[in-house]
C-alpha cells in the first residue's frame, strides 16, 4: 500500500469532547489570557470526560473527522471524584482497537488538561493539529451511507 | 421548531475576529433557525430585551446565542429566556470568544469556525429537552474552614444574621497568621489588638460552635445539604475542666520550638500557643509527648487524660466558606541568602515576632546570634521566592511583602533612631489605601535607604555580621555593605494540605496554586462548587483589609443560600428506560455517587432488575449513560443523540 501524499494546504478537522470543569475552563483560560491556537479543533462540551462512549470517537472518525481529541481532569483532581478513571481506561481500549482496524493512533489522543492551565491547552491543540497534518486527511474509515 | 440564533459582537472582542454578517447569514438558512440576529452586547438589557421580544412575538421554540464562554453567561440567558416563559434547558450557548475569537489570529478561520460551531448548537438545540429544576431543602448552617481573621470575620457575619456556623481550625486557636503579626500597614494598628476581640467574640458568640484542634475529612452531599464528616484530633485535654493554669506546661520535661513564635521561643509538649489564644486551653502534642504523666498528675481540676481518642462527627451544612490561608514562602530555597545557615538571615514573619510584645523577645528586637545586642544596620530583602521564574519559586506577587518590610524598617527606626535600615527592592508596589504615603514617609526619614536592585549573595562574617553583594541598578554600580540583621521579604504560598481540601470539594485550583475563584473580576468570592465560597488569602496573597472585605462578602453570600427555604438543583441527571434496561448493573459499578441501584420489575408477567436512579445523589457526570450497552440510562440535556448531532455536524467536511 503505497503511502499517500498529503495536499500541501490541508487543515485537518479535529472533532474534540471537553470535561467541563477542567479542560473546558482550561480552554477557556487560554481564551482570556489570549494564547494563539489553529482553528482546527471544534469542541463539544460534556460535564466529565467519562461521559464520552468510545463510539462518539469512532462516529466522528467514520463521519470525516481527521482526528479526535478527549480531555479531562487530571487523574485524582477529577469533579467526579473517579470518573476519568474510566475514562482513561476505556480510551487504552479503544486505542487498541483503532490500531487493530488500522487507524494511526496519532489520529486520536486523550490528554489531561486542568483548569489553570491554559498554555497547556493551547500546547495540546498545536500538537495534535501538526501531528495530523503529517498523517493528511482520515479517507480510509468513512462510514457508506445510503442515497 | 421554530430557533432563535442570537449573536454577540462583544464591543469589539468577537467582532474584530468573526465577520458578523457573514454569521448571521449563514445562521439564518440553517435547518429549524427563524430567526438570527447579531448585537453589540447580547448579554445588556437591550440584547436580553430582543431575545425576549422574539421568543414572545415569533413563538421561538429554542434560542441560541453565541457569545462568550457558558461558564460565564449560560445562567444569564437561561434566566433571559426563563422570564418570558422558555425552559431554560431550551437555550443553548456557544462559545465564540473564549475559545475562537481570542485564540485565533485569522478572521476568515475564526469566522469559519464560528459559523461550524454555530451550525453544531443549531443541530442539538432541535433536539434539547425541557427540562424541569427539582427542589430540595437547606439546612441553615454554615461551616467555615480556618480560624484565621478571613474565618473570623466570616463567622461573625454569618452569625451575625442568625445562622448556626461552625467554625473549624485545624489548630489549637483562631488568630492565625494576624496574632502572629505586631503592627499593621499603613496605620501601625496592633494587630493583636485589633483581632483579640473579635477573637473572643467568635468564643462568646452563641451561634458560633468553635471547632480547634479539627480537620475536615470527608464531603457529601450538595449545595444547601452538605454532609460533612469532621475528625476532632486528639488533645488529651478536656476542654471543659481546663482553667489554663499552666501548671501542667510547668513540670512538663519536653522542649520543642513553639510554632507560633516562628521557632524562636520554647514550648513544652503540653502548651498554650500564645496567652490570648482562644479557646484559652492546653493541648497535649502528640509527636512530643513521651506519655510521662507528670502533667496528669499536677492537674487539679483533672483535666487531662492520655487515653483520648480522635472523634468523628458528620455535620449538616448548608454552604462552606474557604479561609483555610497560606504558608509563607521558605526563605531556605533561596539558598544564595542564607536562610537556616546564617543566624542572623530571618524571614519577615520572625521579624514580626521580634517585634511583637508577646513574643520571644517581648518586642525588643536583637540579633539572633547574639541577643544582647540591638542591630545598628538592617538588611530587608524584597521579593524573596516572589516574581521569579527560577524553579521551586513563584511568578506572581504576594502583593504584601513591600508594605511589611517598609513598615518593619519605620518601626525598627522608631525605637531605634540611630539604626540604619536599607531596603533592596525591585519595585515597590505601594497599592493600597494609605500605601503610597506610608511608603514616602518612611523614605524620607534619614538612615532609611531603598536602593533598587537584587541581593546577589550574603556571607556571613567571623562576627556573625553578614556581607551583602548586589547591584544599584539606578546607579549601576555594585555595592557590598556589611549588616548585623538581614530581613527576607517572603512571599505567600498556598497551605501545603490545601490540594487535599480542595478536592474534598471540589475546587479547582489556579497556576499559583491558590484556589480558582468563579470568575476573577465578578464573582471573586465565589467557587464552581455551589455553596462553596472563598475568604482571604485561600483565594490567593492579599493583606488583612482585602481579606476581610472578601471574608463579609462570602459571608453574605454564604447567607443567601442558608436563608433559602428550598433551592433548585440541576436537573441534568441521568434516567432510566425501564424497557430497554437489560439489568446488568454496569452502571451501578461506575456510578461515582452510588445513586444508581437495581431494582424488581414486572415486566410481562416477570419479575427482572432493571436501573434505577436516586436524582437527589446523582451529579450528572454521565459516567454511566457511556457503559450502558443497551442504551437504557442516559443523561439529561447530554443525551447520546444530542451529542452525535453535533458531531455529525462537525464532521460534516468542517462545513
Amino acid at each position: 500500500m503505497s503511502k499517500e501524499e498529503v495536499p500541501k494546504d490541508f487543515e485537518p478537522n479535529i472533532v474534540a469532547f471537553l470535561c467541563n470543569w477542567c479542560s473546558y475552563a482550561g480552554a477557556d483560560l487560554a481564551g482570556t489570557s489570549r494564547i494563539k491556537y489553529p482553528p482546527n479543533v471544534k469542541i463539544i462540551r460534556v460535564m466529565c470526560s467519562s461521559r464520552i462512549n468510545p463510539l462518539f470517537v469512532v462516529n466522528a472518525l467514520q463521519q470525516g473527522a481527521d482526528g479526535v481529541l478527549i480531555s479531562g481532569c487530571h487523574i485524582g483532581d477529577c469533579h467526579y471524584i473517579y470518573g476519568n478513571y474510566y475514562t482513561r481506561r476505556r480510551f487504552a481500549v479503544l486505542r487498541e482497537l483503532l490500531k487493530y482496524v488500522g487507524i494511526d493512533p496519532k489520529r486520536f489522543r486523550l490528554s489531561w488538561v486542568s483548569a489553570s492551565e491554559g498554555s497547556r491547552w493551547a500546547e495540546v491543540i498545536t500538537e495534535i493539529v501538526n501531528d495530523i497534518k503529517k498523517l493528511g486527511p482520515f479517507k480510509k474509515f468513512q462510514r457508506v451511507l445510503a442515497k | 421548531m421554530k430557533i432563535g440564533v442570537y449573536v454577540c459582537e462583544c464591543g469589539i472582542n468577537i467582532a474584530s475576529m468573526v465577520n458578523m454578517e457573514k454569521v448571521v447569514e449563514f445562521a439564518k438558512d440553517l435547518p429549524n433557525v427563524a430567526i438570527a440576529r447579531w448585537y453589540k452586547f447580547m448579554c445588556s438589557d437591550p440584547g436580553q430585551e430582543t431575545i425576549q421580544k422574539d421568543v414572545k412575538e415569533m413563538e421561538l421554540d429554542r434560542v441560541i446565542v453565541a457569545a462568550c464562554s457558558p461558564r460565564m453567561h449560560e445562567p444569564t440567558f437561561r434566566g433571559t429566556v426563563e422570564k418570558v416563559g422558555m425552559n431554560p434547558y431550551c437555550f443553548e450557548m456557544v462559545n465564540i470568544r473564549e475559545q475562537n475569537s481570542w485564540v485565533h489570529t485569522s478572521r476568515e478561520e475564526a469566522t469559519k469556525k464560528a459559523m461550524t460551531l454555530i451550525a453544531g448548537a443549531v443541530s442539538r438545540a432541535a433536539l434539547l429537552e425541557p427540562l424541569t429544576r427539582t427542589k430540595v431543602g437547606v439546612t441553615p448552617q454554615a461551616m467555615v474552614i480556618g480560624g484565621g481573621i478571613a474565618g473570623i470575620q466570616a463567622a461573625l457575619d454569618i452569625a451575625g444574621n442568625g445562622f448556626k456556623v461552625y467554625l473549624v481550625e485545624k489548630s489549637p486557636t483562631i488568630g492565625g497568621r494576624m496574632a502572629q503579626l505586631d503592627k499593621t500597614f499603613p496605620t501601625l494598628d496592633c494587630s493583636a489588638c485589633i483581632l483579640t476581640p473579635k477573637m473572643s467574640d467568635v468564643g462568646r458568640n452563641p451561634n458560633i460552635v468553635l471547632l480547634p484542634n479539627t480537620d475536615v475529612i470527608k464531603v457529601e452531599g450538595y449545595v444547601g445539604n452538605f454532609k460533612i464528616t469532621i475528625r476532632k484530633n486528639a488533645t488529651f485535654v478536656i476542654p471543659d475542666k481546663c482553667n489554663a493554669c499552666g501548671d501542667c506546661a510547668d513540670i512538663c520535661p519536653v522542649i520543642k520550638p513553639n510554632e507560633f513564635d516562628m521557632g524562636m521561643s520554647p514550648r513544652r509538649a503540653i502548651y498554650i500557643p500564645f496567652p490570648q489564644a482562644v479557646p484559652n486551653k492546653y493541648v497535649i502534642d502528640e509527636a512530643a509527648c513521651i506519655k510521662c504523666g507528670l502533667c496528669k498528675k499536677v492537674c487539679e481540676p483533672e483535666a487531662i487524660d492520655l487515653d483520648l481518642l480522635p472523634q468523628e462527627e458528620i455535620l449538616e451544612i448548608g454552604a462552606v466558606v474557604m479561609a483555610s490561608g497560606y504558608d509563607i514562602f521558605d526563605a531556605g530555597a533561596a539558598e544564595f541568602y542564607g536562610y537556616g545557615r546564617y543566624e542572623n538571615v530571618i524571614d519577615g514573619l520572625q521579624m514580626e515576632r521580634l517585634f511583637s510584645s508577646f513574643g520571644p523577645t517581648l518586642g525588643d528586637v536583637v540579633t539572633i546570634a547574639d541577643t544582647t545586642k540591638h542591630p545598628k544596620k538592617i538588611a530587608f530583602i524584597h521579593c524573596v521566592g516572589s516574581r521569579s521564574l527560577q524553579e521551586g519559586f513563584n511568578p506572581y506577587c504576594s502583593r504584601v511583602c513591600c508594605m511589611y518590610l517598609i513598615k518593619q524598617a519605620r518601626l525598627y527606626k522608631e525605637k531605634h533612631p540611630e539604626a540604619e535600615c536599607i531596603l533592596f527592592y525591585m519595585d515597590i508596589r505601594a497599592f493600597g489605601k494609605g500605601f503610597e504615603e506610608f511608603y514616602c514617609a518612611t523614605q524620607s526619614q534619614p538612615g532609611v535607604r531603598f536602593i533598587r536592585g537584587r541581593v546577589a549573595e550574603i556571607y556571613e562574617n567571623p562576627d556573625k555580621t553578614l556581607t551583602i553583594r548586589a547591584e544599584d541598578t539606578l546607579l549601576d554600580r555594585p555595592l557590598e555593605l556589611d549588616f548585623d540583621l538581614v530581613v527576607l521579604g517572603v512571599g505567600l504560598v498556598p497551605k501545603k494540605d490545601l490540594l487535599e481540601l480542595s478536592r474534598l470539594f471540589n475546587l479547582s485550583r489556579s497556576p499559583d496554586g491558590f484556589l480558582m475563584e468563579a470568575h476573577p473580576k465578578l464573582r471573586p468570592n465565589d467557587t464552581f462548587t455551589d455553596g462553596v465560597f472563598l475568604a482571604g488569602c485561600v483565594q490567593a496573597p492579599k493583606d488583612i483589609p482585602d481579606t476581610v472585605a472578601q471574608a463579609s462578602g462570602a459571608a453574605v453570600k454564604a447567607c443567601g443560600i442558608l436563608s433559602q427555604s428550598f433551592l433548585e438543583i440541576e436537573p441534568i441527571v441521568s434516567f432510566v428506560d425501564e424497557a430497554k434496561c437489560r439489568g446488568c448493573g454496569f452502571c451501578v459499578e461506575v456510578c461515582p455517587y452510588t445513586a444508581i441501584e437495581l431494582k424488581e420489575v414486572n415486566k410481562f408477567g416477570h419479575i427482572v432488575l432493571v436501573a434505577s436512579v436516586n436524582e437527589a445523589l446523582c451529579k450528572g457526570c454521565g459516567s454511566c449513560n457511556a457503559v450502558c450497552l443497551s442504551g437504557a440510562i442516559e443523561q439529561r440535556h447530554f443525551k447520546d443523540n444530542q451529542i452525535l448531532a453535533i458531531i455529525s455536524t462537525f464532521t460534516k467536511g468542517g462545513i
